[in-house]
């Protein structure tokens, strides 16, 4: 046997030991996604033995802490919702537009500075967003409402909302700019060709054509918006409230399940483990709400072509 | 003067003036949104940074101090009554450490300068305040006589929370960050750069390899604070960590981390031209050797400034951490993974609910630690990016 047999078979082996550590690796992105969705799901059947798993979904009282506690989630829903819409309403509009006019307007010098920028903006950390809403923008909001003659609270559904979209607008427009500009240029210099103007093929050509990216670029909004945490809890109120006015203050799911985690509370309580029911229901939309985005997404690319998204 | 030349043009479409208008309009729209979020991102930094830059510096008095046996058993002897009020009590508090570290200073009395009560802080600072009109005339008069002064706040660099607000400092939190992120690191980065070079050097097109693909997708879109619900069901209650520890929210953190280290890595491998891989194994080289000696090192730049980037993402997480119990009061710098400890955004979280209005300030002040900190992460992403940026 030849020295460079002995070799090559230690090297073949340590070669199999390498690319066995390198599966292994991999495989913990699969452990983390089944652990979040097991130790949640485990956990939340545990508050579904307890509690009505109906009353849950379309109860309208929720109080936990107390005697006789009642655990119906749609004022948390209905919360989380107007909030949502308050953020995508400030974040889609605002982060499009940035977007168009990064893509379509802008030199491309101007656009190397601008986006830094925005992406400044996805840098802050929610805490910091939480704090501002809480501490500058909640204010202003109350005395702009008493300005006209409304009445608004300090922790009003509107100020975090508005914060929460600002804090998207990057999602959004980032994404957005990207698909925008991988429309292809023939399609432009087409509309321009036949007469239209530069808005017109924009609005008409560029922005369907785009519009599939669009589209999941707002979900992915969405799913943020959803689970954004920290503005919520610093700048939202925490009583379940049923309404429709974004200047009463409202609860979301994210701001329920830290407040049932942070109280004195057994572990095996309905009250703690209500928070990973709730979890359950963010997990379950999030994760739908991705898979949407994901494969539109994939579909835009399959039909222009592009490999840079 | 164009309006008059079209009406002669017999191909004048009287429609078109209002089309460029509105094709106008459309463009101030989109200016006007991209405006707005740069004025928003103006008035914010200007917003925290007028809110902290005041809780840099802080009050301090100029007053005799006797330090003998009475003052050494109630440190509230140490000083005239009429200042008791408007001194600190985290200082007066300190008294028997100042004569233990200095046993001269028995039964003698200086006249020093002394670290005011936060109340007097924020009155000479122009805020909401709360003190006795008999104290706000003797603050008065010795600001008056040039007895009051502002100082650098060390404080704030060198203690940890504290239920008095001008004793309460960032330092133990900036600590649990960095033991915290420590974990984060050593558990994310070899994992995630791992993952990468199997699913970028060595699988097969397989659905076992998609699978992990869409798992990594989804693992990055999935809200942070149910990593938290994770953390606690498996770290804390499964296999019985510590709560509140550094190990069991690094890992949380880690977990989190995990998809940008990975497709970033990815990223910078696929960058690699294979010509490179060609040569090495056109010199008989194994795939392993050809990857680790040739594409990893090539492709580290870009794998380092993605980890950065994860990096400064984690150091701003509080959700997933304060389910896991990081929002505890902690005076003491952690001396370990295990004990208890709180990070920089949670110690900010803890201090924006605090009612006295000092920790307003501080508040801001520790966001702008915080933010400085990101921003020079960031920025050390963006120059080795640069640096060592190979056009192929």
């Amino acid at each position: 046997m030849s020295t460079f047999e002995t070799r090559n078979k230690k090297r073949e082996l340590s070669e199999k030991l390498i690319k066995a550590a390198l599966i292994i690796a991999s495989t913990i992105s699969i452990l983390t996604t089944f652990g979040i969705l097991f130790s949640i799901l485990f956990e939340a059947i545990e508050f579904f033995q307890m509690r009505s798993f109906w009353y849950f979904i379309t109860g309208m009282e929720w109080s936990p802490g107390v005697e006789g506690s009642k655990f119906g989630a749609v004022p948390i829903f209905a919360g989380t919702f107007v909030i949502t819409i308050i953020a995508l309403l400030v974040a889609i509009p605002i982060g499009l537009g940035s977007a168009i006019y990064m893509s379509e307007y802008a030199s491309s010098r101007t656009r190397d500075y601008i986006k830094p920028i925005l992406e400044v903006l996805a840098g802050i950390p929610t805490v910091v967003y939480g704090f501002f809403a809480a501490i500058t923008v909640a204010p202003m909001i109350v005395k702009a409402a008493d300005f006209v003659g409304l009445e608004a609270t300090f922790n009003s559904a509107l100020a975090s909302g508005v914060v929460m979209g600002i804090m998207i607008i990057p999602v959004i427009s980032s994404l957005s700019d990207d698909v925008i500009r991988s429309v292809p240029d023939s399609q432009r210099k087409a509309a321009l060709g036949l007469g239209l103007t530069h808005g017109e093929t924009i609005r008409d050509i560029v922005i369907p054509s785009a519009l599939p990216g669009i589209i999941s670029a707002s979900l992915l909004g969405l799913s943020k918006a959803l689970g954004e945490t920290m503005i919520v809890v610093m700048a939202a109120g925490l009583r379940p409230n049923l309404s429709w006015n974004p200047l009463e203050d409202m609860t979301t799911v994210t701001v329920t399940i830290v407040n049932s985690l942070v109280g004195d509370f057994e572990f095996n309580s309905p009250e703690t483990l209500s928070a990973f029911a709730l979890g359950l229901v963010l997990f379950v939309v999030t994760l739908i709400l991705n898979i949407i985005s994901l494969s539109l997404i994939r579909k835009f690319k399959e039909k222009y072509k592009v490999n840079t998204l | 003067m164009i309006k008059r030349k079209n009406k002669q043009n017999p191909f004048y479409d009287p429609s078109l003036d209002k089309r460029h208008t509105s094709a106008k309009r459309f463009k101030r729209f989109t200016l006007a949104s991209l405006i707005f979020s740069i004025a928003f991102l103006a008035f914010f930094l200007i917003d925290i940074v007028g809110k902290g830059t005041p809780a840099f510096k802080v009050t301090y008095m100029h007053v005799d101090v006797t330090y003998n046996k009475k003052s050494i058993e109630d440190s509230r002897f140490a000083v005239e009554k009429k200042y008791r009020k408007v001194i600190s009590r985290s200082w007066l508090r300190d008294l028997p450490k100042q004569v233990e570290a200095n046993p001269k200073l028995m039964n003698t009395t200086q006249t020093m300068w002394v670290l005011a009560d936060d109340q007097v802080d924020q009155y000479l600072k122009g805020h909401h305040y709360k003190l006795k009109r008999k104290d706000k005339s003797l603050v008065d008069d010795m600001k008056a006589q040039g007895r009051i002064d502002t100082k650098f706040n060390s404080i704030f660099f060198l203690h940890g929370d504290s239920k008095i607000p001008e004793n309460a400092g960032f330092f133990s939190a900036m600590i649990g960050s960095i033991l915290t992120l420590m974990i984060t690191m050593i558990v994310a980065f070899p994992l995630g750069v791992m993952t990468a070079i199997y699913l970028e050097e060595f699988s097969e097109d397989n659905k076992f390899t998609r699978f992990i693909e869409v798992n990594i997708n989804n693992l990055a879109a999935i809200p942070s604070i149910l990593f938290g619900l994770l953390g606690l069901a498996i770290f804390i209650n499964l296999f019985g960590m510590p709560r509140s520890s550094p190990l069991v929210g690094g890992l949380t953190l880690a977990l989190m981390t995990l998809p940008i280290i990975i497709v970033s890595s990815r990223a910078a491998l696929r960058a690699v031209p294979d010509s490179i891989r060609q040569a090495g194994y056109g010199l008989g080289l194994t795939k392993i050797q050809v990857t680790k000696d040739h594409v990893l090192p090539l492709a580290f730049p870009g794998v380092l400034t993605g980890s950065i980037i994860g990096l400064a993402q984690a150091m701003g997480e509080t959700a997933p951490l304060i389910i896991i119990g990081m929002i505890a009061f902690i005076p003491d710098a952690p001396g370990s993974i295990m004990d208890a400890a709180t990070v920089m955004p949670a110690q900010l979280f803890t201090w924006a609910g605090m009612p006295e209005r000092m920790y307003i300030e501080k508040t801001a002040a520790g966001i702008i630690v915080l933010l400085s900190i990101l921003i020079s992460l960031n920025a050390i992403a963006i120059y080795l990016r640069k640096k060592f940026e190979v056009k192929w």
